[in-house]
């Protein structure tokens, strides 16, 4: 019942009065990007974990109403850490590879074929950077 | 070690897998305890009980050719291969076999977008291409045609279309398979087929004929095991020019058989083309509402839903209030305010509603779903509301298992799935009510003569009981092609209740 309950507040939103801009502009790619800005990245495994994080992640951790892994993280932390991962300065190696080969709650393992070793090295390096 | 497929020696195993690395790089064969793991499903109503489905291991290959070469060797030595496109069919079975010890054939790495024609309005893809990479691929190209993402946009657009799924734009593109347009097959002996016009050297008109001449074949590869789909064509829906919606609300409850002939007759007459939706009416005796969405040019659009206001008023009692009119393609404040899914832009914010949350504390973490087709009539969302209510108590023993349902879904035309989903989490003695849950559900349903459109992969045995006319004539359809088409019975064993001769119970 839950579910029908958002599906229809969903299509209430579809139906809200919605100013009409003048200017479009062109769709966004999906998932939405991270924030942060990859040109800010000097590292190149960072740079490259910046792509890792925007096609295999950004869908469920981003910065973005509704967004499944952010809305969990706030609840499980209530704000004590910042909910997205982003912007953890506490994560390892380690703990980046156990999440993401294991998952963890809703959040599925991911497979070599999605994310390989050598990818994960980059997502690591980019999660884990220096701030 | 992982487990050995049953029936294989270690030196045929160890040969398989040495002749499997010949054909695909042994970067892309996975063997090992760690690397198999991540084949498991996530969601299993079995995790960590002896009868979870596990693979012995994978092979990935990245063209047509490696997967007829993989298809070759197994077919010679007899190893259960179980074909996967992203292995995101979540709620459904994963990446999992249905039959332990099967090598998982995943075709992530297959990942091409072979064509878009923006002009025809079709797609043809590969596998492991996944909503999101047809839309960005689209997007890049600013190309003007949508697609119709699911909810969750991780999943293969093939292999959601090949187990039945569906999305939330406009019809006829949100019955997945049903707006597909020419397959390409690999078969057990490693034989390529292509289906439809695809079929004719040279053929221009893959995409745009579905039909070609002769006997229909792609039927038999939708929820099967009879080969292995390496390319798919798709219509796509043209942009269109604007969306609006309407929420209709009727008094009473028997107000909804009257709101459900509405609906039936603007749907069926094409008027309202969007994924309507329904709601409430649950209690017994509470009101029933709809949602009535209609994409299209804006003038012939207003004309529609004037037309499908005025037929919802004739019901004593009705309101029906209409949203404003919204023009594609959106505006960036409007990205934020609608429901993604419905204007072709895939997302994972479905998951939003497992995850942890203020609401939702402690979470299970996965779900299945129990979804079967019920009359599209008032009368049958009655009566499935009274059975629901009537059966609770007893599916789950008196217990709270946080079983959410159900939920009305008319996503396709002249189809009612009946949702109700279940929690499956990592505990194991309640993932063990749930299947209790779960089966007697299947087997209350199938004595009102209801059925589901799709299964888990641990029930689907259950399921395809329910389908049993004629002392199970059309599983033994389906046995026969089986055999004559997979003789030796290596592709998915036991996928939606079709078993290989050798593993049929007697």
């Amino acid at each position: 019942m839950r579910y029908a309950l958002i599906c229809l507040s969903a299509f209430a939103v579809c139906g809200a009065a919605l100013a009409q801009g003048a200017d479009y502009a062109p769709p966004p790619m999906s998932p939405i990007q991270p924030a942060v800005d990859p040109a800010s990245l000097s590292d190149p495994a960072q740079r490259r974990g910046h792509e890792v994080f925007g096609k295999w992640c950004s869908a469920c951790h981003g910065d973005a109403p509704g967004m499944p892994g952010t809305q969990a993280l706030e609840a499980k932390y209530g704000g004590q850490i910042p909910a997205l991962v982003e912007e953890r300065a506490d994560l390892t190696p380690e703990l980046v590879e156990f999440y993401v080969r294991n998952g963890i709650s809703v959040m599925p393992h991911f497979r070599k074929t999605e994310i390989s070793d050598a990818d994960l090295d980059d997502l690591s390096a980019y999660l884990t950077r220096d701030r | 070690m992982p487990m050995l497929p049953p029936g294989i020696s270690q030196e045929t195993f160890d040969q398989a897998l040495a002749r499997f690395r010949e054909a695909v790089g042994g970067d892309n064969v996975y063997s090992s305890d760690e690397d198999v793991a991540l084949y498991r499903d996530a969601y299993s109503p079995f995790w960590g009980e002896p009868e979870e489905k596990l693979a012995s291991a994978a092979v990935a290959p990245a063209t047509t050719e490696e997967v007829q070469a993989v298809a070759r060797i197994a077919n010679e030595l007899h190893i259960p291969i179980y074909p996967i496109s992203t292995g995101r069919n979540l709620a459904y079975g994963g990446s999992a076999p249905p039959y332990s010890g099967s090598v998982v054939l995943d075709l992530k790495r297959m990942n091409r977008v072979l064509e878009v024609d923006e002009r025809g309005a079709y797609a043809l893809v590969e596998p492991g291409v996944s909503y999101f990479d047809l839309y960005n691929h689209i997007t890049e190209r600013g190309l003007d045609v949508w697609i119709d993402p699911p909810d969750p946009g991780w999943g293969s657009v093939i292999g959601n279309a090949l187990d039945g799924g569906g999305g939330w734009t406009a019809y006829p593109f949100r019955d997945h398979f049903g707006a597909h347009c020419g397959m390409e097959v690999v078969l057990a002996n490693g034989e390529v087929v292509r289906t439809g016009m695809g079929a004719v050297p040279g053929s221009k008109t893959w995409q745009q004929n579905r039909w070609g001449c002769g006997p229909w074949v792609d039927g038999l590869f939708r929820q099967s095991n009879f080969a292995i789909v390496t390319k798919m064509g798709f219509h796509l829906m043209p942009r269109p020019e604007a969306f609006i919606s309407a929420n209709v609300s009727v008094q009473n409850d028997q107000d909804v058989i009257p709101m459900m002939d509405t609906l039936n007759l603007l749907e069926n007459m094409h008027q309202v083309n969007g994924s309507t939706g329904l709601g409430a009416g649950f209690g017994g005796g509470g009101a029933w509402s709809c949602t009535v969405p209609i994409y299209g040019p804006e003038r012939v659009i207003r004309e529609q839903m004037a037309f499908a206001k005025a037929k919802f008023e004739e019901i004593p009692g009705a309101t029906v209030n209409v949203g404003e009119l919204i023009r594609t393609p959106l505006t960036p404040e409007q990205y934020e305010q609608v429901r993604l899914v419905n204007f072709g832009i895939p997302n994972l914010s479905t998951f939003a509603m497992l995850t942890r949350s203020p609401m939702n504390p402690n979470p299970a973490g996965g779900h299945i779903g129990f979804s079967p087709l019920i009359p599209r009539t008032g009368e049958g969302l009655l009566e499935f509301r009274d059975f629901y209510r009537d059966n609770l108590e007893e599916v789950t023993q008196g217990e709270n298992l946080g079983i959410v349902g159900p939920v009305f879904m008319t996503n396709w035309e002249r189809s009612l799935v009946a949702l109700i989903m279940f929690p499956i989490g990592r505990d194991v003695e309640m993932n063990r009510k749930m299947r209790a849950a779960f089966t007697r559900w299947v087997e209350l349903a199938a004595e009102r003569g209801w059925a589901e459109y799709r299964s888990p992969v641990a029930f689907m045995d259950e399921v395809a009981d329910t389908y049993s006319f004629n002392d199970h004539a059309l599983r033994r359809l389906r046995e026969t092609l089986k055999d004559a088409i997979d003789p030796n019975g290596i592709i998915s064993a036991g996928r939606y209740g079709v078993w290989p001769k050798h593993l049929r119970q007697t």
